[in-house]
């Protein structure tokens, strides 16, 4: 008989290679769903993780690793904060259209007017469209003890049905010719999240994501407020004696991670997306959970996380056209993942011992 | 405006339909929140249950059989989160969160072929007579059995947990699974079932959706119907019946914002979609300062040497 007993501590060796080892069970059981889906394993595999990093045509993939990569880590950064100390913001979708929305109302607010200062203003408005669509559920849980869950995520579905509406009526464009979706912001210099070097796939979000990742790390191991939100996940009560505020908490790891998730939505809809549109949000805020908890909710490890996601995103798009995969296969690839990552974790927590079987 | 184009008669039966899908996984949750497992995959269980139930009635030409096939497919998916939670020992929110995202995906694989195809019509109950009385009649006696079906689960879940030893086992599972574990109750056993049940549940409530409120398949369809369910627990503090009636008050809101649409008022279209999911939320404030009739052991991991 075979039974799990408590680790003293958890296993440090584990919990690093727990995230290898359930990419590698994703590898196996995802070629099967591959083989099951009438397609070389291998060539699928090879053309979703190879080709966009080495592949033929690697140097126009490259730079996309960034772009599909930045907002899933800024996303990752503000929402691993939160899981850490047991605060679940889960609707970073509808705080990403929210950022988006209030970004690109500033700019266009300006058009055509040229100015420095536009692209700034916009975000500020990115991050607090984002930041207060997020104080919502906040504040509700601190005023009203409401399960934040289920707030943030039924504002999910309001900011969707809200971004419709704002692309069909506020926001859309005048000269459009009655198409839905707003000005096309990568034609308007002012409001434009170009890249900083031509072909690089480097913008302004990829910048943030990098600043939020160091911003994590230092705030995680070196400032009160990190050791606060360490505590409170581990041993709540405990964090209550130390002096923690856990409504200050609740409304610091919301807030955060919904101005970071608002900022991402502002860098993508005036940069790579180029356009407010009613299919703008593509899912990033639900794949930055499988992210964060990838990256072990460490910023190190989220930013590599971040990486491998996006990766699956562009090597996604190139299997869809060249072998003709269809694109939900990635998505169930993606929620695998996150499967085998939270099955294996058992092991950094407990070891399997052999011996005389306990009722259980 | 005319607000005169809503039939009173069609809302009424419209909106015991619509409330449906809400009332079987709500039912199904409550009990697996009773055994004191919190599973936010409802979601991903319920989009499960739509595409199997919708993929095995159009190529069988059965929708009952179609109605057992999304009950096995959102069992099954409920039981990797049996594993995860009760096995692996995983953390249930995660583990609710991933049941979702990998039944949101697996749904659209099985789906794609299946977009545009109208489904076999599931036919009401023949009630005779019953039928033919004025108001009553069509609002009450013109539906399928699965909607009766629904309504019988209640009294059933409600019967199960209130007056047998079964129900009781199931309660003391959820308020305290160490003095269960203690009088030797095999926790994991009794909620791993649960879990199955509540699976089970919400794949007929998903078929319910494709088969008969749409009925077609399209992505995504079930549009947060399994994370109100997971709200109305709540707000049903944990009571079967209380369940059926915010079902039904879900069911009409629902209703009437789309007959709001129809009907052509000057609010916009999106405001009205919103709706729905705003007055859960109001819900949630209003009901979420009693928190004493949730299950003591409510989304604790239990391992038996803690």
């Amino acid at each position: 008989m075979i039974r799990l007993e408590k680790r003293p501590q958890p296993s440090r060796a584990l919990s690093l290679s727990t995230p290898i080892m359930a990419v590698l069970a994703t590898f196996i059981f995802g070629g099967l769903l591959f083989a099951v889906l009438g397609k070389d394993p291998v060539e699928a595999l090879q053309t979703i993780f190879w080709q966009p990093l080495f592949g033929e045509y690697a140097f126009y993939y490259r730079p996309q690793l960034l772009i599909k990569g930045a907002p899933l880590v800024l996303i990752a950064i503000g929402l691993s904060l939160g899981f850490k100390a047991g605060i679940w913001n889960i609707g970073a979708e509808g705080q990403y259209i929210m950022g988006a929305i209030f970004g690109a109302a500033v700019g266009l607010a300006f058009y055509p007017a040229e100015g420095w200062y536009i692209f700034p203003l916009m975000v500020l408005a990115g991050a607090l469209g984002g930041w207060a669509w997020a104080m919502i559920p906040a504040l509700l849980k601190v005023r009203f003890g409401t399960n934040e869950i289920l707030v943030s995520l039924m504002l999910v579905y309001v900011a969707e049905q809200f971004l419709a509406s704002m692309s069909l009526g506020l926001l859309k464009n005048p000269e459009g010719y009655g198409f839905p979706g707003s000005r096309n912001l990568q034609q308007y210099a002012s409001a434009h999240n170009a890249e900083l070097f031509a072909g690089s796939g480097m913008h302004w979000g990829v910048v943030a994501a990098l600043i939020a990742v160091i911003f994590a790390y230092v705030l995680l191991t070196k400032h009160r407020l990190g050791f606060a939100i360490r505590v409170t996940g581990e041993a709540p009560r405990a964090a209550r004696f130390s002096g923690v505020n856990p409504a200050r908490l609740v409304l610091f790891c919301l807030g955060t991670s919904g101005l970071l998730a608002g900022l991402a939505g502002m860098f993508e809809v005036s940069g790579p997306s180029g356009q407010i549109t009613i299919d703008f949000n593509v899912g990033y805020g639900f794949t930055a959970i499988i992210v964060a908890f990838l990256g072990r909710l460490h910023p190190i490890g989220i930013l590599l996380a971040g990486g491998l996601m996006a990766l699956t995103y562009i090597g996604g798009d190139i299997a869809q056209s060249n072998l003709g995969l269809p694109a939900a296969a990635i998505q169930v690839f993606q929620g695998m993942l996150l499967f085998f990552l939270l099955a294996l974790d058992v092991f950094t927590h407990y070891r399997l011992r052999f011996g005389a079987a306990e009722a259980a | 405006m005319d607000l005169s184009a809503i039939n009173p008669l069609l809302f009424v039966a419209g909106f015991l339909v619509a409330a449906t899908p809400l009332i079987f996984a709500a039912i199904g949750e409550l009990v697996v929140e009773k055994s004191g497992v919190l599973n936010l995959g409802v979601e991903g269980m319920m989009i499960t249950g739509a595409i199997c139930g919708f993929a095995t009635a159009v190529e069988t030409g059965s929708p009952l059989l179609g109605f057992a096939a999304a009950a096995v497919g959102g069992a099954v998916l409920s039981l990797l989160f049996a594993f995860l939670t009760q096995v692996a020992l995983a953390n249930q929110v995660a583990s609710g969160l991933s049941l979702t995202l990998f039944g949101l995906g697996l749904s659209a694989l099985i789906g794609q072929s299946y977009v545009g195809i109208k489904p076999p019509r599931l036919g009401d109950i023949d009630f005779g007579p019953l039928a033919d009385i004025p108001v009553i009649g069509p609002i009450l006696f013109t539906h399928d059995i699965i909607l009766y079906l629904g309504i019988a689960l209640v009294a059933g879940v409600w019967a199960v947990l209130k007056f047998t030893r079964a129900g009781l086992i199931l309660r003391a599972v959820g308020e305290s699974h160490d003095a269960a574990h203690a009088l030797g109750y095999k926790v994991k056993r009794i909620r791993t079932a649960a879990i199955l049940f509540g699976g089970a549940c919400a794949g007929l409530g998903g078929a319910y959706i494709s088969l008969i409120r749409v009925p077609q398949w399209t992505e995504g369809m079930t549009a947060g119907i399994g994370w109100i369910a997971l709200a109305l627990v709540v707000f049903a503090s944990w009571k079967p019946w209380r369940a059926l009636l915010g079902a039904y008050l879900f069911g009409g809101i629902t209703q009437l914002q789309l007959n709001l649409q129809g009907a052509g008022v000057a609010i916009p279209v999106e405001y009205l979609a919103m709706s729905p999911y705003i007055i859960t939320i109001i819900v949630l404030v209003v009901l979420s300062a009693d928190k004493s009739a949730a299950p003591a052991s409510l989304g604790r991991t239990f391992h038996a040497s803690n």
